[in-house]
Order: C-alpha cells, then sequence, then structure tokens
C-alpha cells in the first residue's frame, strides 16, 4: 500500500478560497463543520446552512438544482454527512444535474462529535464512489495548487461535479451562522425567488 | 407458488396523477411500489414533470426542501415501508416550516399476507404523527383525488408536511393462494 500522504489544508482556508468567487451561486451546507466554515468566509443570504438531517445535504442540493436549472448550486458538506447519504451519489448521477458541484471539506473525521475517524480515512474513496454514479467530474484534492484547479470545476464545468478536498484537523473557532430554520429559509427563499418567495 | 396480483384497472392513480398536475407539482421522487406502479408510469411519461429516483426514501425529504427553496412544488411517493426510513430526514421540514406532500401505499394493514410488513404497515400513521406530519388515511378509492387535493393545498398554502395514505383496501392485496 502507498504512504499515506500528509494532509495539509487547512478547511477554513480553502473554503474561504472557493467561496470568494461566489458570485450568484448558492450554496447549501451540510450539517456541522461546514456550516460553521460557511459563517466564517461570511454569511450570506444565497447560503442555505442545515444545522440537522444528517445525510441530506446533497440531494437538498439537487432539489435545488432541478428547480432553478439557471443557477449554480454548490454543496459543501463534511465526509461523515456525506457518508451517512451515500446512496444519494447514485440518486444525483442518474439525475444529472448539470448545474449541481458537491464539494466535501473531508477531514476523514467526524468532527462535530470529537473527531472520531471516518470511513475516509480507511480507504474508502469517495470521489471514486462517486465516479462509480456517474459523476460528469470527479477529482481528489490534497494541494493548494490543486485547490485552484478545482475551483473552476465546481462552478463551471458541467455537472454532477463532485470534488473531495482532503484537509487537516488543526483547531479552528466555532462561528455560528443564524440558526433558526425559517428564518434561513425564508431569507434564502427571498433571496432566490424575490416576492413569489412569500406566495 | 405464483403470487397471482388482482389486475387493478383502478382509476386513481390517474386521477391522483391529474391531481398532482393542478396542483402544479413540477417534481415528482420515489422509491417504487407495486401500489405506485401506474402512477410512477404516468409522471415518467410526462415531459414536464422533473422525476427523481431515489435510493432510500429520506432522500425524498431532503429533494423536497431543496426543490421548494428553488421555488417548485413537488411530491414524495413511497411505500409505507420507507416511512420508517425518513424520521430524522423529516426535522429538516418541520425546523424550517417547509410544505412537504407524501403519497404512501399502505401495506401490513389490510389482508396483509407477509408478516414482516406489519410491524412497519401498523405504525405508519403513529411514527408520521409522532414526527410532526399531518396524516390523510383514505380507505375509499373515490375519495382519493379530492384528498390529494387538500393534502397539497394545506402543505403549500400553509407551509407544513402532509402525507396521504393510501390503504391496502384500496390498492387490493395479493390473494397468495392462487
Ligand atoms: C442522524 C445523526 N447521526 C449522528 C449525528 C451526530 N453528528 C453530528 S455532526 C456528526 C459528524 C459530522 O461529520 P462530518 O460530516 O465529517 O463533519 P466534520 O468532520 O466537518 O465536522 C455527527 C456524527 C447527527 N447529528 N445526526
Ligand atoms: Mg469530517
Amino acid at each position: 500500500m502507498a504512504a499515506k500522504k500528509k494532509i495539509t489544508l487547512n478547511r477554513r482556508n480553502v473554503v474561504s478560497r472557493i467561496v470568494r468567487d461566489r458570485g450568484h451561486v448558492l450554496i447549501v451546507t451540510g450539517l456541522g463543520s461546514t456550516t460553521w466554515d460557511a459563517a466564517a468566509a461570511g454569511d450570506h443570504p444565497n447560503n442555505f446552512y442545515l444545522w440537522g438531517g444528517m445525510g441530506g445535504a446533497a440531494v437538498t442540493g439537487l432539489g435545488l438544482a432541478r428547480a432553478q436549472p439557471g443557477r449554480r448550486v454548490i454543496v459543501l458538506t463534511g465526509d461523515g454527512e456525506m457518508l451517512m447519504g451515500i446512496g444519494s451519489l447514485a440518486t444525483i448521477g442518474v439525475a444529472a444535474p448539470p448545474n449541481l458541484a458537491i464539494c466535501v471539506i473531508d477531514n476523514q473525521r467526524y468532527g462535530e462529535t470529537g473527531m472520531q475517524e471516518t470511513h475516509t480515512g480507511h480507504g474508502v474513496d469517495l470521489a471514486a464512489m462517486a465516479a462509480g454514479a456517474g459523476f460528469a467530474h470527479t477529482e481528489t484534492v490534497w494541494t493548494k495548487k490543486d485547490v485552484e484547479s478545482a475551483i473552476p470545476h465546481l462552478y463551471e464545468t458541467e455537472g454532477p461535479v463532485f470534488v473531495d478536498i482532503k484537509v487537516n484537523t488543526d483547531y479552528v473557532p466555532m462561528v455560528l451562522p443564524m440558526r433558526d430554520g425559517t428564518a434561513i429559509r425564508s431569507r434564502f427563499r427571498e433571496a432566490v425567488l424575490g416576492d413569489r418567495a412569500f406566495d | 407458488m405464483a403470487a397471482t396480483k388482482k389486475k387493478t384497472t383502478a382509476k386513481w392513480p390517474a386521477q391522483i396523477f391529474k391531481t398532482l398536475k393542478d396542483a402544479d407539482i413540477g417534481q415528482i421522487s420515489y422509491v417504487p411500489d407495486a401500489g405506485h406502479a401506474d402512477l410512477i408510469k404516468a409522471c415518467l411519461a410526462d415531459n414536464r414533470i422533473k422525476t427523481t429516483r431515489l435510493t432510500t426514501e429520506e432522500e425524498g425529504i431532503a429533494l423536497a426542501l431543496g426543490a421548494w427553496l428553488g421555488g417548485e412544488r413537488s411530491a414524495l411517493l413511497m411505500q409505507s415501508s420507507g416511512v420508517g426510513n425518513c424520521i430524522n430526514m423529516l426535522s429538516i421540514i418541520q425546523e424550517t416550516r417547509s410544505p412537504l406532500l407524501m403519497l404512501v401505499t399502505m401495506r401490513g394493514e389490510w389482508g396483509e399476507f407477509n408478516p414482516w410488513q406489519i410491524p412497519m404497515g401498523q405504525g405508519t400513521a403513529k411514527a408520521l404523527e409522532d414526527a410532526g406530519v399531518i396524516v390523510y388515511h383514505v380507505e375509499v378509492a373515490d375519495e382519493l383525488p379530492e384528498t390529494v387535493y387538500a393534502a397539497s393545498q394545506i402543505a403549500f398554502n400553509s407551509y407544513r408536511p402532509v402525507a396521504v395514505l393510501i390503504g391496502q383496501r384500496v390498492i387490493g392485496f395479493k390473494d397468495w393462494r392462487k
């Protein structure tokens, strides 16, 4: 077996770098650390923060992408969250939304619950699973340089796109966005739909 | 033993399909059940309805939230067993007070042959109610279209999860002796 590659990327730097180019993109975050990462990178009405529903982030993105075919949708979620909804890779592969990208911030841990190891540190390759499910573009990212080359795929490549970014387990401070689900959905819908949000 | 199924020439699947169109449903997701076979076929044949085949029913809950966030109404089709797969995911609908329309074909209740269907079938309505879902249980085919329409209205106008349970009595059960 090949020696384990060293993981150097910091999750906050990665997420901040990704959302810097956000433009009109809609972002769904999975419960736990990716929600805090997105908040740390700057709150935005086009962010939909999940604080629950573990395993549901990718498919929330699918429903949104199908309803808004003219908008790019990026799902930012954790490896544990993605593993719990692993079947959704098959669902998304078949639905084949051209405007959807899934980006897993993969620390190979269940960070929120005490840093227990997930399957991804034990040989499970999420990008390969996404490729097997028929995603149009898949890759695993280990370096800063690869983050740069992955960003155009997240934003522009015809989807579904899957990018797994390996990040380290360095301490990052907790940054909490709004947490009232009704407020999050109303703000998001108004940003996306304007007055129609309140029909 | 060849299990024969009473050949259904029921009108209700087509009626429900029309009701869903009237209610402006733009997306359908499903895990198949024999009871939903005709309705699924009708949805797949309509190129203005986006269909999503799910690997597990809870995906459909998250999908419905995403669709509605993007301004599109959807409906989720499943068998009663699938309700058991949905419970935690229903919390995202509840917490965001978002609409959800579920059409659930029942097993494990009327004339069921398979004992393994009983635990979930007998618990379906209660599990949904405990998870905060408004439940309509329909035992008479003629009442289905109107109930589905009413359910769609309460779901999308009051932003709440609603399930229509389509009774096994309506669907007809397998007579395993034939
Ligand atoms: C259904 C369910 N099971 C377990 C939990 C507990 N839980 C909350 S966050 C989390 C780990 C998330 O891990 P990951 O998605 O990898 O996020 P990160 O490592 O970035 O924190 C778990 C297990 C939960 N919230 N819901
Ligand atoms: Mg993790």
